[in-house]
């Protein structure tokens, strides 16, 4: 597999939230099999797909990601038994919350690659990307960067009736 | 302000070839924050981490991160390097830029600025990382082994030989499991028994064996150095401290016409019984299904006779808690039954087989039974129906196995041979007897296997017929068994004496509930999955419990026995230290933050997570929290992930680590 070079006027930003066990080993193969995929995707190792927080996702759509990946080992091969059922409800639910929001569902990805699935990983990856790139970039949520998080001082009249009320 | 240092490695010209690696360590050395950055042809070799090391000391660095090839390779290399620098090993990362960038991309470019921005998440990850301390866990030197066939027994006595207690459960009244049933084995033709026997004497007589037969596993709890096993022992109505094993008793009972399991229902056997002579332990047990005195009360002659009076109708199941530091799972396998679609079970029923209903159809352990010189027939092979000696014996392999229209795709692994055996054992009782064979392919990889089949063919004559059979059906006194010779090409139809099929191996019933209560994973088929097929395949991926024989893929006498042995001698290197070093990757409570709304403890697939208690000096609870067993943590982070207060954290995955990763973006 050799990936014609094409110049593209946009470059997204993929970020990959993977398990160690399966999506990571997974990423590997394609390595050690020289498959060839976009240089797009920056990849984060997790022990388990369990312990991705939906917070890291949407911090990387605010950090500037135009794409995340959610990858790891399929429905009842979890290393650790159990993490990957409890990731695919979390993304279930936060999913819907996501589309509430108006974050385009295709920008996100919910995959299950096998350490042995190293052709799937760079499918994966691959279309991803492509997706992304025409989707354009992500810009809702740069934006929200420059009024983030309450700065900690009650310089408000709301804020200092919020604060009366905590008991 | 961190002091760190980056080590970009060429990987001869793995990564040097499309990424520029001069340029990623340059580019490295002006992230604020990295001390040192540098590029070398072998970061892994000998002067490669000289290099390292030296950095560490002359550039005084608090963190390191080597741009190499995939922390599967070389993590614990590198961080071992890190750890003789002096510095804690858990600073020390690595930025995958082999696997995920140089081997997959081929632009020089695009590879760069990938790896320069792999390095950077990774600078900011380790400016993030915190020291963290090798978790050390005592170990119990007691091993439990479930399950008293060979696999079993081999494990035991290897294990009790070197020193250790080891804790035998069995879930029949006697060990010895299927060997035991064997009449003579391949491909040296030594009498089963006469190998077995010993073994089992060895076991009962070894000052470190506790032996608890006609028992089960009823709980497991804790973890690797830690397990807490509740044995039920079941009621055996017979007191085993008491009985001699002089078999008053079951020569007494009244009841004779009870079906021998143990010789696959051909004889019978009284309702207080040894399953077998050689049995051990040489205790009876009542059958209290059978038993008249369990049925309406008006017997009592085993207790009447019985000398010692070791008989007590009133006995109980009782529960047995035994602390052991590691198991061995050595439960078996058991052969599928034509007559009935086990229940569960991926096998469709062999209906074109009768179902069992043609008397003289029996499987290949009926078979060892009738050819047994300690068998119901003395070792004379005669039919089941009318007890004739055949003169025509049809053996049928694969039946269930390699068919996956019946819902099994492997093979048996053991058919082929004891089927080349059999014919073998035939042919050396009934002389002007004739063998047939349907078969698909011989399977005979093995020490001195081929020479032993052939040996069935050349010398003891067994026809070998190359196809399936469709049909077995009774005309008269005989069973007409249709099928086909693919290499001729034709239809085959014998009128057989008794047909013998070599049904598939399938792991014992109730596997699965097994192995839920041990908390180790199985395939479809319900074998138990070792945690690497090529470099563990004794391990579970749940440490500290091992795998021996068939109940983790069908196997023969020699290689269960070569598996045991390694299960053995990996108790054996974790009983050989007082404590147990982990890696640190566990989660860890914020007691001040927590609420205890115990969502961890739902979400955890170990059962790591307990209540804790905070009190005062005098003893006043102040409030519960959380607590994680940080020996029962296997570090997955699912319940950092779903704690709402985020009062949870796991090591070396911490929130501020990923995150600081995501800011590079």
């Amino acid at each position: 597999m050799h990936a014609h070079k094409e110049n593209h006027d946009f470059e997204p930003k993929i970020i990959a939230f993977v398990c160690t066990w399966c999506t990571y080993a997974g990423a590997d193969l394609a390595g050690t099999s020289r498959m060839q995929y976009p240089a797009n995707t920056r990849v984060v190792k997790f022990p388990c797909t369990g312990r991705i927080d939906p917070v890291f996702i949407l911090r990387a759509f605010q950090k500037g990601a135009d794409g995340v990946l959610v990858s790891g080992c399929h429905p009842g091969d979890c290393h650790y038994m159990a993490g990957n059922f409890h990731a695919r409800r979390r993304f279930a639910a936060f999913r819907a919350l996501l589309d509430f929001i108006g974050v385009d569902l295709q920008r996100l990805q919910f995959s299950w690659v096998s350490a042995a699935e190293g052709g799937k990983w760079v499918e994966v990856a691959t279309e991803l990307t492509e997706r992304v790139r025409a989707l354009g970039p992500m810009r809702e949520f740069k934006e929200l960067e420059a009024e983030e998080q309450w700065s900690g001082v009650i310089d408000t009249p709301e804020l200092q009736e919020a604060y009366n009320n905590i008991p | 302000m961190s002091r760190i240092g980056v080590f970009v490695c060429h990987c001869g010209e793995n990564i040097s070839r499309t990424v520029d690696v001069e340029k990623v360590a340059a580019e490295a050395a002006r992230i604020p924050g990295v001390a040192y950055a540098t590029d070398y042809k072998y970061m892994c070799s000998d002067p490669g981490q000289g290099l390292l090391k030296k950095a560490v000391a002359e550039h005084k660095l608090d963190g390191i991160v080597v741009a190499a090839c995939s922390p599967r390779m070389h993590e614990k290399t590198f961080r071992n390097a890190a750890k003789s620098a002096g510095l804690n090993p858990f600073l020390c990362e690595m930025a995958n830029i082999r696997e995920h960038c140089s081997w997959v991309h081929e632009d020089r470019e695009e590879a760069t600025e990938k790896a320069s921005a792999i390095v950077e998440m990774m600078v900011a990850r380790v400016k993030k990382d915190r020291k963290l301390v090798p978790i050390t866990v005592p170990v119990t030197k007691r091993a439990l082994v479930i399950g008293g066939g060979i696999a079993g027994i081999q494990a035991a006595l290897d294990i009790a030989d070197a020193g250790h207690r080891v804790v035998l459960v069995e879930r029949e009244p006697s060990i010895g499991g299927h060997m035991a049933q064997l009449s003579e084995t391949f491909p040296t033709l030594d009498c089963s028994q006469c190998i077995m026997t010993p073994k089992m004497v060895d076991v009962a007589n070894h000052p470190n064996i506790t032996l608890h037969t006609y028992s089960e596993i009823e709980a497991v709890e804790g973890y690797i150095g830690n397990f807490q096993i509740t044995v039920r022992k079941k009621a055996r109505s017979v007191i085993e401290e008491k009985c001699t094993g002089c078999g008053v008793c079951s020569a007494k009972c009244p009841q004779k016409k009870i079906p021998n399991t143990f010789d696959k229902n051909l004889g019978f056997r009284p309702a207080i019984y040894v399953p077998f002579p050689q049995a051990v332990p040489n205790t009876p047990v009542i059958d209290r299904e059978h038993c008249t005195r369990f049925i309406n009360g008006k017997c009592g002659v085993c207790q009447k006779v019985c000398g010692p009076g070791a008989i007590d109708y009133e006995q109980e199941d009782r529960l047995i808690v035994e602390p052991v530091g590691a198991i061995v799972v050595a439960t078996g396998f058991e052969l599928y039954s034509i007559s009935e679609k086990p229940k569960g079970s991926p096998i469709k029923g062999y209906g074109e087989f009768g179902h069992g209903t043609i008397p003289d159809v029996i499987d290949g352990l009926t078979f060892e039974r009738l050819a047994s010189a300690s068998g119901p027939t003395g070792g004379k092979i005669i039919r089941p129906s009318d007890g004739k000696e055949p003169k025509q014996v049809v053996f049928v392999q694969c039946v269930g196995s390699r068919a996956r229209e019946k819902g099994i795709s492997y093979c048996s692994k053991i058919c082929c041979m004891y089927t080349a055996k059999h014919t073998m054992l035939y042919k050396h009782k009934v002389h002007d007897g004739q063998a047939y064979v349907f078969f698909m392919d011989a399977r005979t990889p093995g020490k001195s296997y081929d020479e032993f089949w052939r040996r069935a063919i050349e010398e003891e004559e067994a026809v070998y017929i190359r196809g399936m059979v469709s049909r077995l059906y009774q005309k008269g006194d005989k069973v007409v068994v249709m099928g086909s010779d693919v290499h001729v090409g034709v239809q085959v139809e014998i009128e057989a004496d008794l047909v013998v099929l070599a049904t598939a191996v399938q792991p014992r019933a109730g596997a699965d509930t097994l192995a839920q209560k041990l908390g180790i994973s199985y395939d479809s088929y319900h074998f138990y999955s070792e945690a690497h097929a090529k470099l563990k395949p004794v391990e579970c991926a749940t440490a500290g419990i091992y795998l021996a024989g068939a109940c983790q893929g069908p196997k023969d006498i020699p290689d269960t026995v070569s598996q045991a042995s390694a299960a053995a001698a990996k108790v054996m290197t974790l009983f050989a230290r007082d404590e147990l070093e982990r890696e640190p990757i566990v989660a860890k409570v914020n007691e001040r933050n927590c609420v205890a709304c115990l969502y961890c403890k739902k979400v955890c697939p170990y059962g790591a997570v307990e209540e804790k208690e905070i009190r005062d000096r005098q003893g006043n609870l102040i409030r519960v929290v959380a607590y994680v067993n940080p020996g029962v943590c296997g570090g997955c982070g699912t319940c950092q992930a779903s704690c709402p207060s985020k009062s949870v954290e796991l090591d070396g995955y911490t929130d501020e680590q990923i995150m600081a990763m995501i800011e590079t973006l």
